[in-house]
């Protein structure tokens, strides 16, 4: 079930463009921020509101890297993996993220504290190493400072 | 030496709002091209100016416009800013859309009344979060003061501008993937023909221009088209957003004259390689250029230098290859991308960069053959121009080809030694 104000966002979205459907990724984007992921229920449940068939939805869904069709942590970590942060050394940062996090891409903590991920290029290159945590951008990293910044995401 | 897209923006200080961007002269070009100008004009203007395209193909903008119809006054059209800046090792409209928001709304109002267009997107990448509450609140400022909405400044012209943040994706920048993007599909580019300035958006006439394209546009309407070609060193006309990153003693980003040298940016602008460092290659517009070595190093960065030593200028901003990074383990970081962000909707691409990936992985890890170098070189063929749907997989391989030729003993070294030549430098921490 959507809830009331999940409805009144859609709605919103929906009203902006000129074919209903090509509001569903702004609908992907409003259930996931509620929610955290989009469930199978979720994905049926917009698909049916977006009217269009839920196999339909799930292949724009599935499309795009951060639309997350399986359960996430209380925090997304998203480490760049791409070239400037490979030449100034993400895979250390990568290392010191499993030793104290003792997860592997793709996975989250038993605690459901973090989800770790992968990401392309977040054009910070003059800064690099780089990673986003949720909504923020941090450069420059090194093991230290990112010691400091995991406290900081209960 | 003159920098009109950076000249109001520094580090320290926040974004300029509308107050202090009118303060320094913002929305003149608005006033003089709503008020002086004909759609026609303001596109002659631009495409005398020679300005060409910055997200990386480097097309005549005005000339693009150009194509647009124009004789149905009643015909829907938009005009959208390719704000999806994803390029591995491209930084340079963050400052842009971050630093003065309002030059790239200005910019669009005056593109957007040069093709007659009433709606208009910012198409922006999700990890670009405070540029996203930046435009937001821009865009707001824009509609109180009677730039943006119905009858802007009294002239009869009418434009709503919206913000779309995407979802992610590498080949929602290209620029029929993003129409798709944008109408709630999957981001598969489109054939072409026909092009978006004739069926775009919902199969409207469409202009797509990159960031700092449009934000050059109210430069070129204030001081006009031959003020615009004297800027550059060169053929090619303008300032450019130029940028070095790796391990140089000071990365970082740069507005300078365009063609100015790939030997002024290392030594100059971003302070050499940093001690202990060679410089080796340097990809010099992204990861999809090809690569240029010491021998290039006073090559001009333009389109027309840049191409006449075989690669290209792309989004101007140099990757640096340095003697402490393994050739193949850079090059196979780079086809990962690739193959991760293939689309999937053409075999070659969908097929190919995952084997190119994997060949290289192997070749870093000692397991590879001479014969892999040939395989290879025949992906680089066969995924090239005209073989593939779009120029994903002939950007890819770009850096591969010229890796091919420049590096050629580092990967046979890879293949006689059995293992990484870089490896024990790692101490240990290979970590693939």
């Amino acid at each position: 079930m959507l809830s009331a104000k999940e409805i009144k966002k859609l709605d919103h979205e929906i009203a902006l463009v000129p074919i209903r459907k090509s509001a569903c990724i702004e609908a992907l984007k409003i259930v996931q921020q509620q929610r955290g992921w989009v469930s199978d229920e979720s994905l049926r449940d917009i698909a049916e509101y977006m009217e269009m068939s839920a196999e339909e939805l799930d292949s724009v869904a599935t499309f795009y890297n951060l639309i997350f069709r399986k359960p996430v942590g209380r925090n997304i970590i998203l480490l760049c993996d791409s070239i400037s942060c490979y030449v100034m050394g993400y895979k250390k940062i990568y290392q010191h993220l499993q030793n104290r996090l003792h997860i592997k891409f793709g996975e989250t903590t038993a605690d459901a504290r973090f989800t770790l991920l992968p990401n392309a290029c977040l054009g910070c290159c003059d800064h690099a190493p780089a990673l986003m945590i949720n909504n923020d951008l941090y450069r420059d990293l090194t093991n230290d400072s990112l010691d400091e910044i995991l406290e900081e995401y209960k | 030496m003159e920098r009109p897209l950076t000249q109001h923006i520094s580090a320290n200080h926040p974004w300029l709002n509308l107050k202090d961007y009118t303060a320094v002269g913002g929305y003149q070009a608005v006033h003089r091209a709503l008020k002086s100008f004909t759609p026609q004009e303001i596109t002659k203007t631009v495409q005398d100016s020679e300005l060409r395209g910055r997200g990386g193909a480097g097309f005549n903008t005005g000339m693009k416009w150009s194509f647009v119809p124009m004789d149905d006054a009643t015909q829907t059209k938009y005009l959208i800013a390719n704000a999806d800046e994803m390029e591995p090792g491209t930084f340079k409209d963050r400052l842009l859309l971050e630093g003065n928001p309002h030059q790239l709304i200005e910019g669009m109002i005056v593109s957007a009344y040069a093709i007659q267009a009433n709606t208009s997107y910012i198409f922006l990448r999700w990890a670009y979060k405070k540029a996203a509450r930046i435009i937001k609140e821009a865009i707001n400022e824009a509609y109180a003061a009677g730039y943006l909405g119905k009858n802007i400044l009294g002239s009869g012209f009418n434009l709503e501008m919206h913000l779309h943040t995407g979802v992610g994706r590498y080949i929602c920048g290209e620029e029929t993937a993003l129409l798709n993007a944008l109408e709630g599909k999957r981001a598969t580019p489109r054939t072409k023909p026909p092009f978006p300035q004739v069926s775009g958006l919902f199969g409207k006439p469409t202009i797509v221009n990159n960031v700092e394209t449009l934000c050059n546009i109210p430069h070129i309407i204030n001081n006009g088209a031959a003020w615009f070609k004297a800027l550059g060193l060169g053929a090619d006309a303008g300032t450019k957003l130029y940028g070095v990153s790796g391990q140089v003693n000071e990365p970082g980003l740069w507005e300078l004259p365009m063609g100015t040298t790939v030997r002024e940016l290392l030594e100059e602008h971003a302070g050499g390689m940093k001690p202990g460092f060679q410089f080796r290659g340097a990809l010099p517009g992204g990861a999809s250029t090809d690569f240029l070595v010491t021998e290039h190093l006073d090559v001009k960065m333009d389109y027309q230098s840049v191409a006449a030593v075989g690669s290209r200028l792309g989004t101007g901003t140099m990757i640096i290859l340095d003697d402490h990074t393994c050739p193949v383990g850079f090059i196979h970081n780079l086809e990962h991308f690739f193959a991760q962000e293939s689309c999937g909707w053409c075999t070659p691409c969908r097929e190919g960069l995952p084997w190119t990936e994997k060949i290289l992985l192997s070749l870093e890890n000692g397991q590879g053959r001479l014969e892999d170098l040939e395989l290879l070189e025949t992906h680089t063929k066969h995924l090239g121009p005209g073989s593939t749907f779009c120029a994903l997989a002939p950007g890819a391989m770009e850096p591969l080809q010229s890796g091919l030729k420049y590096f050629r003993e580092d990967f046979e070294k890879h293949i006689h030694e059995k293992k990484c030549p870089w490896d024990e430098e790692r101490n240990g921490s290979h970590l693939h």
